[in-house]
């Protein structure tokens, strides 16, 4: 057994791959976990993590990420949205009505960072919409995962394909845009032991000092 | 050394004052100052994005319009006051992005009109933001490369909060270096700080570095736990349960003035009592 948080993880840390510098935004505990996780098989992987209250890795306020970013020396970043659509864009402030916080340093981000993961729990018509109301950003994603699904981004077709769905379900029935998809669609791999011992060990300890809240309800740690 | 109540009163009605994000010292003794002083039409610059500093101003009344990348509560959620305010178009926001501020003030800090910066391209900001401008770069020989140019802000006021000050007019930001950015970018810098220390920190090696000049430095005002519920990094934390019972008060304009009544307007509570876990 496995909480889908730590499926989740895993996938992120696949996705991450050899990169060398990872930087994770703010309120984003899965991909931190994901990151923390991957640093455990690859110690020299550099993780700038912004939220860390203690040990923050940067000297020059809050514009050094978006200095070292805009010199292309942060590999993967994460990019969320109140809004995601068809043609990767990201949607960070205004829907149907609804004011959400911001665009943050999305729009520079996203085109700046050689590989952008776009994160998204809720896998909904609300949150994967035709066409986003607000383009906080747009650019060329590495992949789009949400709590049901993983996508890959064709960059010549400008247009998502199906990659694996985390369970049996209507995956195009929650998806408001279209994409392509294989015949079959593969399950995502399950996290495998090893996995699961590191993110029940050391990776829950590391993320609970960040993310007391999300460690408590995944892993029933203080 | 001023009160902090002087510093409150030195800010205008109609002041654009440059706040930085929650996890940055905002100096909270004075907002709620300009919250029961009812400052009216500020216009609030985050630096680069706002949290509960902002939502109290909002949700008081005190505020126009906001320049921000994003007003936010952090874990606590969305910010309540503000998020009401834009959807009933009580205030104006002028969206940006974060290193878009950073660049913009870092322009003043030069003295120059303008500066370029990359990404952007592309966004819904750029189509909005009527003062930003898409221009080829004239440095290139061959091929097309646009790229975005920002102008410079000059906010009235730069508003924050500060570990130490000095004898000699200078506060100690740390690492918090946007706080300094903001003081060499306003046309007047007002710091609260928790300690006094005796000379000089410029003539202190290990604590230059961390250093905001006096030179940059208008007036300054001791407020023991002058960020709470904010914090300080090794000194005090984010008060995260003040930070929840607030974003959950706030939802309603009802509880948002019970808020305002039990923390803003009672002069024994507005502070972090000295027997607290910090």
């Amino acid at each position: 057994m496995y909480a889908r948080e730590e499926l989740l993880a895993c996938v992120i840390a696949r996705l991450i791959g050899d990169a060398r510098h990872v930087a994770v935004g703010a309120a984003s505990p899965i991909p931190a976990t994901g990151a923390v996780l991957l640093k455990q098989k690859n110690p020299g992987l550099r993780l700038s993590f912004l939220h860390k209250r203690k040990g923050n890795p940067f000297t020059e306020g809050s514009r050094e990420l978006f200095d070292l970013a805009g010199q292309g020396r942060i590999d993967v970043f994460f990019l969320g949205g109140a809004q995601i659509d068809g043609e990767a864009s990201i949607n960070l402030v205004q829907a149907e009505g609804r004011r959400f916080p911001g665009s943050f340093g999305s729009a520079f981000m996203y085109p700046v960072v050689k590989k952008v993961i776009l994160f998204r729990e809720e896998h909904s018509r609300r949150t994967l919409v035709p066409r986003v109301e607000f383009v906080s950003a747009r650019g060329d994603p590495a992949a789009l995962l949400t709590g049901k699904a993983l996508f890959s981004w064709q960059k010549a077709k400008r247009r998502f394909r199906l990659q694996s769905v985390h369970e049996a379900g209507d995956v195009r029935g929650d998806t408001g845009f279209d994409y392509d998809a294989p015949g079959e669609v593969p399950l995502t791999p399950r996290p495998s032991a090893e996995d699961l011992s590191l993110l029940r060990g050391p990776v829950a300890q590391a993320i609970a000092a960040d993310y007391a809240d999300f460690a408590k309800r995944v892993w029933r740690i203080n | 050394m001023t009160a902090v109540e002087e510093i409150a009163a030195r800010i205008p009605d109609g002041a654009c004052v440059a706040l930085p994000p929650d996890y940055s010292m905002p100096a909270m003794a004075v907002v709620r100052l300009l919250v029961l002083q009812k400052r009216k039409n500020l216009r609030l610059l985050g630096v680069p994005v706002l949290g509960m500093c902002a939502d109290l101003l909002i949700g008081a009344g005190c505020v126009a319009e906001v320049e921000t990348s994003a007003v936010s509560l952090g874990e606590a959620g969305l910010a309540p006051r503000f998020t009401e305010a834009v959807e009933k178009s009580e205030i104006r926001v002028r969206d940006a992005t974060c290193p878009a501020i950073h660049t913009a003030l870092q322009a003043t800090e030069k003295g120059v009109p303008f500066m370029p910066l990359r990404g952007v391209i592309g966004s819904d900001l750029v189509r909005e933001r009527g003062d930003w401008v898409v221009v080829e770069n004239p440095m290139k020989k061959m091929g097309s490369d646009p790229i975005l140019l920002v102008p410079a802000i000059s906010p009235d006021v730069a508003l924050f909060h500060a570990r130490w000050a000095d004898e000699a007019g200078n506060v100690w930001i740390g690492r918090r270096r946007e706080l300094a950015t903001i003081a060499h970018a306003a046309r007047a810098t007002y710091v609260t700080f928790e300690e006094m220390r005796a000379g000089d920190m410029l003539e202190d090696e290990l604590l230059a570095p961390g250093v905001v000049s006096a030179v940059y430095v208008t007036a300054i005002a001791r407020a023991p736990h002058g960020a709470w519920p904010l914090g300080i990094a090794g000194v005090y934390d984010i008060d995260d349960a003040h930070l929840a019972h607030y974003a959950k008060a706030a939802r309603t304009r009802e509880g948002f003035q019970r808020y305002l009544d039990e923390f803003v307007c009672t002069p024994e509570k507005n502070s972090s009592p000295a027997s607290s876990p910090a």
